[in-house]
């Protein structure tokens, strides 16, 4: 009984975290919150799989993490893409170097302190957050399957049916974006 | 000579694979002449780290003392 009621409260607790995993991912809220709610509604029916209180959170996290690939399956399959062989251009990357391949005076990386400190810091993940959602959607996938979901990028080619090669190109682009993303909008707010 | 546009293709690449021996050696080469690169190396393994925190297990773990 008891134990039932304080995971529906951790389920609860954690429930805004879950979603704003799954838009990193689905770039849909509707979607996202379905997923969520399926992940939820399956972790209460197989409670009894899970072992142990510490990782419960955890736990359900894994089973979003199926219910994510399942949902970015079907929006794959419904041709809800833009394709993702497209290596065109990019002008967001091409702003931060001069034409011989230096950085461009203004978008020099700054110093961003120490990991910990920054982790420990709300306003990190704010724009973080805000950073995430702004890259172009296909960036944002690849990148979220990478870093957030740790898949391995030959996982990942595997899971959208990229090469790997493209996999890295689009890696390196997302990556150049958010630094610059979240360095302007985390420095100057830290040093205001 | 590699370029600083260069230089971060390998920084990116490196969160994702192991690197060869060449770029290893191309890599640390620029790094060591080029503070801003040195930054940007710093940056992508923050980012790296900050998807691995993104896990609601870590906001568990952290929450002791600003209880949150």
């Amino acid at each position: 009984m008891n134990e039932k009621e304080d995971r529906l409260q951790r389920l609860t607790a954690v429930r805004p975290r879950l979603v704003s995993f799954a838009l990193m991912h689905l770039r849909d809220r509707s979607q996202a919150e379905d997923a969520v709610q399926e992940a939820m509604m399956s972790a209460i029916e197989k409670s009894e799989n899970f072992a142990g209180r510490s990782g419960y959170e955890t736990w359900v996290f894994g089973i979003l993490k199926y219910k994510i690939l399942d949902a970015m399956r079907v929006q794959k399959r419904h041709g809800r893409w833009q394709p993702l062989e497209d290596e065109g251009d990019d002008d967001a990357i091409d702003r931060q170097f001069q034409r011989d391949g230096r950085w461009q005076e203004d978008a020099r990386p700054s110093r961003w302190g120490e990991p910990e400190a920054t982790f420990e810091n709300e306003h990190f993940w704010k724009v973080f957050d805000a950073c995430m959602i702004a890259l172009p959607e296909n960036a944002a996938r690849v990148f979220s399957l990478r870093e957030l979901m740790g898949l391995s990028t030959a996982d990942i080619c595997h899971e959208l049916d990229i090469k790997e090669n493209n996999c890295w190109v689009i890696l390196h682009r997302a990556r150049l974006r958010l630094r610059a993303c979240i360095e302007k909008g985390w420095l100057k707010e830290d040093t205001a | 000579m590699m370029m600083c546009k260069e230089a971060t293709r390998l920084m990116s690449l490196r969160q994702d694979r192991p690197l060869t021996f060449q770029e290893r050696l191309s890599l640390r080469l620029h790094l060591s002449m080029c503070s801003a690169c040195r930054e940007c190396d710093r940056q992508f393994t923050l980012l790296h780290e900050a998807g691995r925190r993104y896990h609601p297990e870590h906001d568990d773990a952290e929450q002791g003392d600003d209880g949150h």
